[in-house]
């Protein structure tokens, strides 16, 4: 209800505002023909503005103290032997039945006579305090306002001034992309450092064993935090992974390029790029019920005993993942090699095959390369489809087709419902996700690199 | 001449010819590869979607109960319902309804049950009042009670009310299971199954649309009645967070960054980094939540605000990406135009090119809300896969979102009932994705024929 | 008119310089084109083209820009074939061979006609590379010595051997534009076609370059049979024996250089030449 009184009110301000303002503005330009700099809904604007951010400020703050001023009033009601008596769970009670006293609501028992008064209190604190608060908004909004208006005159550039609020907007907003990656770091690093302060660095980074205990089991033993089963684990499923991505994408991307007929390339890469949008969770789900269970089947049938959910299965699923990815990538790096060097093949007798394999992709090649760096940050940053298909088996072995586990499953299943962040249990996920985000930049910053020096190449 | 023998043109077109039949077939080889790859891609997408299909769409049909209950005053022995009397404050009235309302609860309901279950069994069928209760789903009878909560007056009267089969007599009722097991084997006693086949054949269970999909929240205690409710309200917080706030952040730092920012280092730096937070693991935005906005700010655990604000980040770069290639593909005539009227900067921006650019931004807008909406990893660490059985009323109370529960479904052990119905779950995603694309692909080619 | 008695005074000399009464009596017909017709999607870009090309000689296309020179010059290897949306009418034949036949392989034709392209496009590999590049597609040379043979003879013959011997194995993207397209020509020559086609070679090079690759087309033309699409008349009057002016899709008029330079039969072409329309 307050809420909605209070942007009533800043609305009609704001109107009031804008239009004080132009219409000051129109009074200046029209009876002597003066060259106003600025035209009407600038100053209009402008005024508006200054009415706006004062008032806005009043009202931040009042939000950010109220509930603890608030909370203080409603203690200092209490009389101090009650006070002292009663324990924070029956403080809680306490204040709630003022506050329902407060507001008319009514509590259940008997009345203590000075509850009576508290919530009477409470109920008169509550109004002045509102009324003052949307007096002072209004008060200071009003002399923004003011003096904002009084500024208008022929010369004021009213103009400049809101087109420099607005840069000055827009510079905030480019600064959160900034801050989020600042605060990425800040968070990975701060939270790494202290997990490292449980854990030698050595031997996470050298550590050929994955056994965290849990905090429940023992607090003496904090386990064994290896990083190298996960990282094995990951890099096997990320080889898998673009072992079917590599050929299947790039063949198509070919194909669709440079043989396909324009209607078909109209249906089909659509289509493939829906491979793209399917939301990875869809893809761990299909993994685990449908092609690990094949997969088994087929060892079976085959004599090879293959897990079903295995390095195989994730990586598997990753790679038709990962298809569209780099099909797309691969596209736009071949359109953008120039048609004459292909001209010159065919122009000596090569075939369509041999010019795309010997004169193409070699051309192509860095910015091929630069996608399928592109395609292996995201393979090993790839969480869902592993969490649900790899078996988390964090174990140091060879072979793809048994259970194995990686980082991000590990961070998933060392910070799921656990946020203490007390002990190296969970501070590990930070860990991991340093060296996660660090392998990752820096495949990216490669890849990026490549891809745009071949651009500029050719440009 | 001063060549060899490779002068004669003969030779020489003989030379070529015989290599020809063996390039002819390297490149029929290749092309054929080529087809392999498309055809196993979309290979790929067939199969993906007739298996989601195919194990999805039997769950949206769901087994009813239709049951006359009868409210016999001999087995609910429960005062009248307390009325608001003239005077009484709203607390003291509160209180009385609360104190009837726990009297109704402790009665017993499953006799009403039990009784309405046995009164649309054939006369003198043999089944103990346990095997019978697990034909219905074990929600029954806070159905019934709610209704009767709802309506005291319905006391010492007869109602038909549809109560929803249990997991397990719809996976018989579907023939999920396997009939020629044992007993041992079946997890419905054999009288339970018996009475569920004259059940069929008498039309007290029926199979209807699963609106209960749609209208009920998530449950564990009984899995038939779990809905997607909760979480489709979790879901839609978080997106009206990611509009709200990726679109006017990611809009106006793209602007900044094309028309405004003077070419420097550090403007590359910004590019570089713009675009290396495109290609950060979404797990790694889920880490900075739980540091950041869990741990520092101390948002509340398992909300949409704070999934919402891990989701906006990461889709901010997304749209950034998006407009600023909108922007750049302005052309130079557009804007020259605008400047040479004498129009500011800031004018031409707002007044000439942002206009042009609208369709792609709002495009780009849908995909990164798209691509959003589907991501779950980062969900996990904030605590979203807590379980959650009510509606979210604001974005600051516990909720699930829709890829959540779709991995909290998937991880049920009632395999045979939650694997079809985690399937119907995907299709429900699948098919807001597939619309949200479909939209903006439509928008698209509607504003572009329009401009 | 000065510029233009200049012009023509021009034409005359190189003209003369280059006549050789000898050549311009019997050489063979090696190229016959009939009623050629191309159209790109709906449009029409070439409209009854009929010609006959002689061999061992400069043909030489002029024209304004647009005027389908160059479509009709990709018809002779087919390289229109690669243009989706492309239809090509009518017949040409290559030694009465008709190169349109579904029997006939593209691969082998392209071997025996080969091609040099208004920008030089050499592949992003080695000079060497680029040059021996043709012959091992095509199975030409038996052994590592026959190739370098004939890396070296091409080279020769498009007068790049002596400035590129010592680096043989740097990147042929590395050279300047005209050696670009002196090494497209040589590694056109490595095929051993017998037709050189070449479109507007000299268009993205500067003055000198252009007289060199002039010089080099007027030696090959003994062993080779060149038709050329240009847009400069001096280039064409400089190089070639036998002229062909196209107008909008039509051959307007044919013969050899020096009647269409001196005496147009056809009012579009004393227009074209004397620098009315184009």
């Amino acid at each position: 209800m307050n809420t909605f009184i209070i942007a009533g009110l800043l609305i009609v301000l704001l109107g009031l505002a804008y239009q004080m303002g132009w219409s000051k503005s129109r009074a200046l330009a029209t009876p002597n023909g003066l060259r106003v700099h600025s035209r009407g809904q600038y100053h209009g604007t402008l005024v508006a503005l200054w009415t706006l951010i004062p008032a806005v400020l009043v009202l931040a703050v009042w939000a950010f103290f109220s509930p603890g001023v608030t909370h203080w009033y409603i203690v200092s009601q209490i009389p101090t032997d009650v006070l002292t008596s009663l324990d924070q769970v029956g403080l809680n009670q306490q204040m709630q039945r003022i506050r329902d006293l407060a507001s008319g609501f009514g509590v259940t028992g008997e009345l203590r006579p000075f509850e009576q008064a508290a919530g009477e209190n409470l109920a008169r604190f509550q109004l002045l305090s509102f009324l003052i608060m949307v007096a002072a908004a209004a008060g200071l909004g009003i002399l923004g306002l003011l003096f904002a208006r009084r500024r208008i005159n022929a010369r004021l550039r009213a103009r400049n001034e809101v087109e420099r609020f607005i840069s000055w907007a827009l510079i905030a907003c480019s600064a959160v992309a900034i801050l989020t990656t600042l605060g990425i770091v800040a968070s990975l690093v701060t939270e790494a450092f202290r997990f490292f302060t449980y854990v030698n660095p050595l031997d996470f980074f050298f550590g050929t064993v994955w056994a965290p205990r849990f905090s429940s089991t023992g607090a003496g033993d904090a386990g064994q935090y290896g990083l190298l089963p996960l990282l094995a684990g990951t890099l096997m499923i990320s080889a898998i992974a673009m072992l079917v991505a590599v050929p299947v994408g790039l063949m198509a991307a070919i194909y669709l390029n440079q043989y396909a007929h324009a209607n078909v390339r109209r249906v089909v890469k659509p289509i493939i790029e829906v491979l793209a949008g399917i939301p990875t969770i869809v893809y761990g789900f299909f993994a685990l019920v449908t092609v690990g269970p094949f997969l088994r089947d087929f060892g079976t049938a085959v004599g090879l005993n293959i897990s079903a959910t295995s390095a195989l299965t994730a990586g598997l699923v990753m790679g038709v993942m990962i298809i569209p990815f780099i099909s797309s990538l691969s596209d736009d790096i071949l359109n953008q090699v120039p048609r004459t060097l292909r001209d010159g093949a065919y122009g000596l007798g090569a075939t369509q095959s041999e010019t795309i394999r010997n004169v193409l992709l070699p051309a192509a090649l860095p910015g091929i390369v630069g996608a399928f760096l592109l395609a292996v940050s995201r393979a090993i940053g790839e969480t869902m489809i592993v969490v649900l298909a790899a078996g988390n088996a964090p174990i140091l072995r060879g072979n793809p087709l048994e259970p194995v586990s990686t980082i991000t499953v590990s961070i998933v299943n060392q910070l799921t419902g656990d946020t203490d962040f007390t002990g190296p249990q969970s501070l590990v996920a930070f860990a991991l996700g340093l060296t996660l985000f660090i392998m990752t930049l820096c495949l990216n910053i490669v890849a990026l690199y490549i891809v745009r020096r071949f651009r500029e190449q050719y440009e | 001449m001063t060549d060899t023998s490779l002068d004669s043109a003969a030779i020489r077109r003989q030379r070529v010819r015989a290599g020809l039949s063996r390039r002819h077939l390297g490149e029929r080889l290749f092309r054929f590869f080529g087809i392999l790859a498309i055809c196993l891609a979309l290979g790929f997408v067939a199969l993906l979607f007739t298996d989601v299909l195919r194990k999805g769409i039997p769950a949206f049909t769901q087994s009813n109960i239709r049951l006359e209950v009868a409210f016999d005053p001999e087995l609910l022995k429960v005062d009248p319902a307390p009325e608001h009397a003239p005077g009484q404050s709203d607390a003291d009235f509160r209180a009385a309804r609360l104190g009837w309302e726990r009297q109704v609860a402790m009665l017993n309901w499953n006799n009403v049950v039990e009784a309405a279950l046995r009164n649309a069994a054939p006369a003198g069928f043999e089944i103990d009042s346990r095997q019978l209760l697990t034909i219905t789903e074990s929600d029954a009878r806070h159905r019934v009670r709610e209704l009767f909560v709802a309506n005291p007056a319905l006391l010492g009267q007869t109602a038909q009310v549809d109560l929803l089969a249990s997991a397990n007599t719809d996976n018989w009722v579907k023939g999920n299971i396997n009939r020629d097991l044992g007993d041992s084997q079946q997890q419905l006693s054999a009288p339970a199954r018996a009475l569920i086949d004259i059940f069929e054949e008498n039309g007290t269970i029926t199979q209807g649309f699963a609106w209960s999909l749609f209208t009920n929240v998530d449950s564990r205690s009984a899995p038939a009645s779990a809905g997607l409710l909760g979480a489709l309200m979790g879901t839609f917080w978080m997106m009206l967070i990611v509009i709200i706030l990726a679109v006017p952040l990611g809009v106006g730092s793209a602007i900044y960054l094309e028309e405004f920012a003077p070419k420097s280092r550090l403007t590359d730096l910004i590019e570089v980094n713009i675009n290396n937070l495109a290609a950060v693991p979404s797990i790694v935005f889920g880490l900075l939540g739980a540091a950041v906005f869990i741990n520092w700010f101390r948002l509340p655990l398992s909300a949409p605000l704070a999934g919402g604000l891990v989701l906006t980040l990461m889709t901010l770069p997304t749209i950034i990406i998006a407009t600023r290639a909108a922007l750049k593909g302005v052309s130079p005539a557009l804007r020259q135009a605008a400047l040479g009227m004498g129009a500011s900067k800031t004018q031409m921006v707002f007044h000439h090119v942002l206009p042009v650019t609208f369709p792609s931004i709002l495009t780009a807008t849908i995909i990164g809300v798209a691509q959003a909406m589907g991501e779950t990893a980062p969900l996990l660490l904030i605590g979203m896969n807590a379980f959650v059985a009510s509606v979210p009323g604001t974005p600051i109370e516990q909720a699930t979102a829709l890829p959540v529960q779709i991995y909290l479904w998937q991880g049920n052990e009632n395999r045979n009932f939650f694997e079809p119905r985690t399937s119907a779950a995907i299709m429900v995603l699948l098919a807001f994705m597939i619309t949200l694309n479909a939209i903006a692909i439509f928008l698209r080619s509607r504003l572009e024929k329009r401009a | 008119m000065d510029m233009l008695a200049g012009k023509v005074k021009m034409t005359d000399q190189t003209l003369s310089a280059n006549l050789d009464p000898a050549d311009m009596i019997d050489h063979p017909i090696r190229l016959t084109a009939r009623d050629v017709t191309v159209h790109y999607g709906a449009k029409q870009a070439l409209h009854g083209i009929s010609i006959d090309i002689p061999d061992r000689a400069v043909t030489a296309f002029i024209g304004p820009s647009g005027c389908g020179k160059s479509t009709f010059l990709r018809c002779i290897n087919r390289m229109n074939d690669t243009i989706e949306g492309a239809r090509v009418g009518g017949r040409i034949e290559l030694d009465g061979q008709d190169i349109y036949a579904p029997d006939l392989d593209v691969v082998e034709l392209r071997a025996r006609v080969g091609m040099v392209f208004q920008k030089p496009n050499p592949f992003p590999k080695s000079i060497y590379d680029n040059v021996a590049y043709g012959p091992r597609i095509h199975g030409l040379a038996r052994n590592k010595a026959d190739l370098d043979e004939i890396v070296i003879s091409s080279l020769r013959k498009a007068g790049l051997f002596e400035e590129v011997k010592d680096r043989l194995n740097e990147p042929g993207t590395g050279l300047s534009g005209g050696q670009q397209q002196r090494l497209c020509i040589a590694r056109a020559i490595a095929v051993g076609p017998e037709v050189i086609l070449m479109d507007e070679p000299c268009s993205a090079l500067d003055p000198i370059a252009t007289a060199i690759i002039e010089e080099l087309i007027d030696e090959l033309r003994t062993n080779y049979t060149i038709v050329i699409v240009t847009h400069s008349m001096q280039q064409a009057a400089r190089v070639s024996q036998k002229t062909a002016f196209f107008h909008l899709g039509n051959l307007i008029e044919q013969g050899d250089t020096e009647d269409i330079f001196t005496n147009p039969v056809n009012k579009q072409t004393q227009d074209y030449i004397m620098g009315r329309i184009g």
